[in-house]
């Protein structure tokens, strides 16, 4: 093999001129955490309610957010990004379309990437909400209302707190999802972290090295959010749970 | 408002179905080659060789905790590169190969904490009811232990393999021409992205839907 490594070719000046190489892959990782965050914060949100509303004494509610989930879990993913990101601006009114289209496209592909990666994701945490509500046992909800509770507050305040600690594990795994799915974002062309390890391939020649570096960054944001994740699980454990101490 | 024309589709319906057969190629060989080899790195896992063991771990954590867009993208721009280097410049259309590799490799890595999670959910008692039978470990695992471990986890091998179906999609990424790469090819081609993509997206609606509802009714057949 005659492949010639050269570590030292990230701290080259880049072709755009006014960068090193070092630079174009911070700024990948920039985007990826800011994309991941601000989806998570809409699949945590969005999530939260359709899983609290497959949960509630109300057929037609249950119904809704039963057909909300099924859709979001079986489009793939790339399929629903290309539908944020080509076909919503169609089918806006005109003059909505138009001013979205004519936005600066790095905020256009990120604004549809956000929308759709916290859309898929709200889909999926929707269905840990409902397993934590529903894993508990019966006679709490039962307890709420019996103290005079509103059904809302019972939720706000017995199931809600109770049901998020039981989830936050598997919430945990979704929290990395996201910040992998993000890697779907290149497709439309946002400058994330797989967009700038393709970009340092075509222009440096220098293959190994980019993608090694990226993937070392995606297993550094993994321990990361682990390590993050587990003080907060010890933080919040349940006292006479089995998880608890 | 938008001027839905769905005229492109019907013409194309030849090309989408070719495109679906290298899907289902993809989903296919994935599943068969991930639950193999998934086997054998859940049973390396859980055996006794301490450096094996390791060895499994760090390939399933690995693949784990890269996006699949850059495992495509590895098998794609960088493994070419290693194998120019060994058997020289003529390999040709390497598109679906590396995209059949990729999937196997990385879905084996889901697959092998599936099986392992089903391997443990086998009773011990089992495994010592093996031995007393004058099993070796092999054939108790073989024999005795697998059979049950998939019955049980049957429905989460079937739920992966609706993912993976999904997933197949992304490789879009190295220009493979699946059902989704064709379908927006076809839509850039006639100007008609809207429609191939929503026509795309109920496809992969039914299919996958269909495909659940089928999953939770063995499930609910298996908890009998």
């Amino acid at each position: 093999m005659s492949y010639q490594w050269n570590w030292g070719v990230f701290l080259q000046p880049s072709a755009s001129g006014d960068d090193t190489y070092l630079g174009w892959l911070f700024t990948g990782l920039k985007w990826t955490v800011t994309l991941s965050l601000s989806a998570w914060v809409i699949a945590l949100i969005v999530g939260s309610i359709f899983g609290v509303l497959r949960t509630v004494p109300n057929r037609w509610l249950s119904g809704f957010a039963t057909c909300y989930v099924e859709a979001f879990r079986n489009v793939p993913l790339l399929v629903q990004l290309f539908s944020w990101y080509f076909v919503l601006p169609e089918l806006l009114p005109a003059a909505l379309g138009t001013a979205f289209k004519q936005s600066n496209p790095l905020w256009q592909q990120f604004f549809a990437a956000m929308l759709c990666l916290g859309l898929f994701t709200s889909a999926r945490v929707a269905e840990q909400v409902r397993s934590g509500i529903n894993s508990l046992p019966r006679g709490q909800r039962a307890a709420g209302l019996a103290m005079g509770f509103t059904l809302p507050q019972t939720y706000r305040y017995v199931l809600l707190p109770m049901s998020y600690r039981i989830i936050l594990p598997p919430l945990t795994s979704e929290f990395l999802n996201i910040f992998k799915n993000s890697a779907v974002a290149t497709t439309i062309g946002l400058i994330e972290l797989s967009r700038q390890a393709q970009q340092l391939v075509d222009y440096t020649a220098q293959p190994y090295e980019a993608f090694i570096a990226v993937t070392v960054m995606y297993l550094l944001i993994n321990v990361t959010v682990m390590f993050l994740m587990r003080r907060l699980e010890n933080k919040v454990r349940i006292p006479g749970f089995i998880g608890g101490k | 408002m938008y001027d839905f024309d769905w005229t492109s589709i019907p013409g194309a319906i030849p090309l989408l179905a070719k495109g679906m057969l290298i899907t289902l190629e993809v989903t296919i060989t994935a599943i068969v080659v991930g639950i193999v080899w998934g086997t054998l790195l859940a049973i390396a896992r859980l055996g006794h060789n301490v450096v094996l063991a390791k060895l499994a771990a760090g390939y399933v954590n690995l693949f784990r905790s890269v996006p699949l867009v850059m495992v495509i993208l590895w098998f794609y721009l960088i493994v070419p590169q290693g194998l120019k280097a060994i058997f020289g410049d003529d390999i040709g259309d390497i598109r679906l190969t590396s995209a059949l590799v990729a999937f196997a490799l990385f879905e084996a890595a889901y697959y092998s904490e599936i099986i392992r999670a089903g391997i443990q959910s086998v009773s011990k008692g089992q495994v010592s009811a093996g031995l007393a039978l004058g099993f070796t470990p092999a054939q108790t695992m073989r024999l005795v232990v697998l059979p049950q471990a998939f019955r049980n986890m049957t429905p989460l091998l079937l739920t992966q393999a609706i993912i993976l179906f999904q997933d197949t999609s992304l490789v879009y990424v190295i220009g493979l021409s699946d059902f989704f790469g064709t379908a927006y090819k076809v839509g850039d081609r006639d100007g008609r992205l809207v429609e191939l993509l929503l026509f795309a997206g109920v496809i992969y609606f039914v299919i996958c839907f269909s495909a659940s509802l089928l999953v939770k009714r063995l499930q609910a057949r298996f908890a009998k």
